[in-house]
């Protein structure tokens, strides 16, 4: 995912230059390049009239903005109340073990990024890890191990 | 999208009038074979994780390699969730009502024969009642089902949401028609506030009065005014808004094109969850259609009003789905609250009024209309009407989505639609409202679930979580867990919830590892008491109710903890141990070949040892061992 101004500009097109799509605006740079390069930042901020420390601010303050790449596969680790019940939490722990990353973090190969997540909605199948855009229902740390290798050979 | 509905035609059936939807109606309803068997293959969320799409696939293709020309072919068809998702992939039959649970493609092969050829149930696929022991062949005999009242969630497992016909031919958009063709905004209003309809998203105000607000404030200053769906989902544990829009979108839609009306809107918005990208999308699809049908945007039904709906996602915080910080996230500002009043009924988007309602408290809304206030004031009891929908998660038989009257005693929804906890125990308590709810032990059981009630003990509505825990649950552990996300969640705007939830939750830390004292625990509940009345929004306001209510009631699990050194759930990782039990082990070696420490020794077939000073309590061999031979002490 190389990061040239085509591609910000690009997106730069789909919004007016109003403060209102600053939030947007980074969403869709997030998802081209898994993460806000400070070339988009600034074009975003400069685009839409909005003051970089403002920016700056809204960036910092939503959880899906990220300032560092993230990994090819990110991995959700699910927290919500049901799963927390089952087990969530040594799901996070065994991953990290698994991966030597800490949460929050991509793994040096840029293959995962470990992440939690507060609730992903689907609490009948707790605990629940998400590989990308795939839900691992009824998951355990034995079961994880397997399909994070398999998801590597891909 | 644009794809979707020049498929349909939707351009060329542009609906000019109010009696132009009615015919239109007509008119699919006459294409459809009413004998025609039709195939619903659930594809919410859960059932999409658990295979759904593949048994769709290979139904159709069965189907198709089958030759069934002497029967009618059945048609395929997705649905959104039917709220049974610890069953799913579910697949019913229509209009028999036969319903197979956790279907996988390899079954389908005997679906084809059994069931299409032979019109035969296939016996294993069917529901098995855990407490009789009995095989359910049909849905609405189900208890999960035979309870609930489906109003919200009538049209969900239905109808395909990415169809709008199939919304129309149920009665989508006929109350958006009756109020154009013959209501006025006031009558709509009224209608609304006789209603007794509440907000659903967790504040519970009366809907109808913060609309006579909105707009008795545009009068005394004429401008653009805003109706919001709030989509932010954000409790841990509760998945109904999802659902709703992933399964209905219509009927958001419609309730906002409603309000908007009521108001005079021209724009609304929806705000959509980060996490929810198929209710992104099926949203999305919902508004192309309605729009190319003239539902939406320009001119809409040929009456000259004119309203148009736009998507937005958050971004990732809790916080936001809080009404103030909502509205800053909406103009790219940081989603912090801020004080009320004014509320947005008065000062909301761009500081004109604004109606921001849930989208549950939306959805509800076309149903009032059509069926009138006093059907709706008629179910469920005095000051909360109407139905909720909860999302029944935890330590329960039938996990998934439920729809009852409000006032229904939390035991029957726990007991009898959830078929009660696993293992034939009892529940130690029920957690509701997300969570700044709070914990409802068994011994209140018949507290009857609506507003007050909940509040009265000590909980609260919230959205409708509803999360139910067994003995092998730690109270304290739970409230740390609810401390230990809103203090994450956190604006940081205000001190007593930046800095009284950090050291509550520090506190709770020192219990779970058999710290503290008894005074620890005073100080506890005096910190929680001071948080609930100096915090700046509800998030703060709220954010003790866990630890209040874990006290109030489990307080002999605190004393556990802080006097004996004991977690009577076996949870608290400090104060257990890990064993095997050397009758139980077979000697398979899984345990020691999985754990991450190297704390377990043996030899094959012969029973196997934890090393104590070496074990870090990951729960790996807990989790893997097939005789159940490891044991927590």
């Amino acid at each position: 995912m190389s990061v040239s101004f085509e591609k910000i500009e690009a997106i730069l097109d789909r919004f007016p230059p109003q403060p209102e799509h600053l939030v947007s605006a980074f969403q869709e740079i997030q998802a081209e390049f898994k993460y806000i390069p400070a070339d988009a930042f600034n074009a975003v901020c400069d685009h839409l009239g909005v003051p970089r420390s403002q920016g700056w601010a809204v960036a910092t303050f939503f959880k899906s903005f990220s300032f560092e790449p993230k990994g090819i596969h990110e991995i959700k680790v699910c927290l919500g109340t049901a799963c927390h019940l089952k087990g969530g939490a040594r799901l996070v722990e065994g991953l990290e073990r698994e991966l030597k990353v800490e949460r929050g973090h991509t793994t040096g190969d840029l293959l995962f990024t470990l992440d939690t997540v507060n609730c992903v909605g689907a609490c009948a199948l707790a605990p629940v890890v998400v590989v990308g855009e795939e839900y691992q229902a009824n998951t355990n740390s034995r079961k994880l191990k397997k399909h994070l290798k398999k998801v590597a050979a891909e | 999208m644009r794809q979707i509905s020049t498929a349909l035609k939707l351009d060329e059936n542009r609906l000019a009038s109010p009696a132009a939807l009615a015919a239109y109606r007509e008119s699919i309803l006459a294409e459809r074979d009413p004998n025609r068997p039709i195939i619903i293959v659930c594809h919410g969320t859960g059932c999409l994780a658990t295979n759904s799409p593949k048994v769709a696939d290979t139904l159709r293709r069965a189907i198709a390699a089958a030759g069934l020309q002497a029967q009618v072919v059945p048609e395929i068809k997705t649905t959104g969730c039917h709220g049974f998702c610890s069953r799913g992939p579910l697949v019913i039959f229509h209009p028999t009502g036969l319903f197979y649970q956790r279907v996988q493609p390899e079954d389908v092969e005997e679906i084809v024969q059994t069931t299409l050829l032979e019109g035969k149930p296939v016996e294993r696929l069917l529901y098995v009642d855990p407490n009789t022991g009995e095989h359910i062949v049909h849905d609405h005999d189900i208890p999960f089902y035979k309870y609930q009242q489906r109003l919200v969630l009538r049209n969900i497992g239905k109808i395909d949401p990415a169809d709008i016909r199939d919304t129309i031919a149920a009665g989508g958009y006929q109350s958006l028609a009756k109020v154009l063709a013959g209501m006025t905004p006031e009558e709509v209003i009224a209608v609304v506030e006789t209603s007794g309809l509440r907000g659903r998203g967790g504040g519970g105000f009366l809907a109808g009065r913060k609309w006579r607000l909105a707009v008795e404030n545009v009068r005394k200053s004429p401008g653009p005014v805003y109706v919001v769906g709030n989509g932010d989902e954000g409790d841990p544990g509760a998945f109904m808004d999802r659902t709703l829009m992933e399964g209905d979108p219509h009927a958001v839609l419609e309730g906002m094109i409603i309000g908007a009306y009521a108001l005079g809107a021209q724009q609304g918005y929806i705000y959509v969850r980060l996490e929810y990208p198929l209710a992104v999308r099926h949203l999305s699809v919902a508004i192309e259609q309605a729009r190319a049908l003239g539902l939406l945007g320009q001119n809409i039904l040929g009456t000259g009003f004119d309203f148009d709906i736009k998507i937005n996602r958050g971004a990732g915080a809790f916080v936001c789905g809080e009404e103030t910080a909502l509205i800053a996230s909406l103009e790219g500002r940081v989603g912090e609250p801020k004080t009320r009043p004014p509320y947005p009924a008065e000062k909301g988007l761009w500081n004109r009024p604004t109606i921001i309602n849930n989208v549950e408290t939306w959805g509800n809304v076309p149903q009032i209309i059509e069926k009138g206030a006093d059907w709706f004031a008629g179910m469920g009891v005095p000051h909360s009407t109407g139905t909720k929908i909860f999302s029944l998660v935890g330590k329960v038989n039938n996990v998934g989505l439920v729809e009852v009257p409000m006032g229904i005693t939390l035991g029957r929804i726990v007991e009898e639609i959830g078929g009660g906890v696993p293992g034939r125990d009892e529940f130690k308590a029920v957690q509701t409202g997300g969570p700044s709810g709070g914990c409802i032990p068994w011994e209140l059981k018949d507290t009857p679930v609506d507003f007050d009630s909940l509040t009265r003990v000590g909980s609260m509505m919230g959205s409708g979580g509803m999360i139910v825990m067994d003995k092998r649950d730690c109270m304290v552990d739970v409230a740390k867990y609810f401390l230990e996300f809103l203090m994450d969640e956190s604006c940081g705007k205000c001190v007593p919830c930046r800095m009284g939830l950090e050291r509550m939750h520090a506190m709770l830390g020192e219990f779970t590892m058999g710290k503290g004292s008894l005074e620890d625990l005073d100080e506890l509940h005096s910190l929680a008491e001071g948080i609930k009345d100096g915090s700046l929004c509800a998030l703060g306001g709220t954010a003790p109710n866990p630890v209040l209510s874990t006290i109030r009631y489990f307080r002999d699990e605190y004393e556990a903890h802080i006097l004996h050194k004991t977690c009577p759930g076996k949870v608290c990782r400090e104060l257990i141990t890990y064993a095997i039990n050397s009758e139980l082990c077979n000697g398979c070696t899984l345990c020691a070949r999985e754990c991450p420490a190297g704390a377990i020794t043996g030899v094959k077939k012969k029973p196997h040892e934890i090393n104590s000073s070496l074990c870090i309590k990951c729960g790996v061999c807990f989790e893997v061992c097939k005789p159940e031979a490891v044991e927590i002490l």
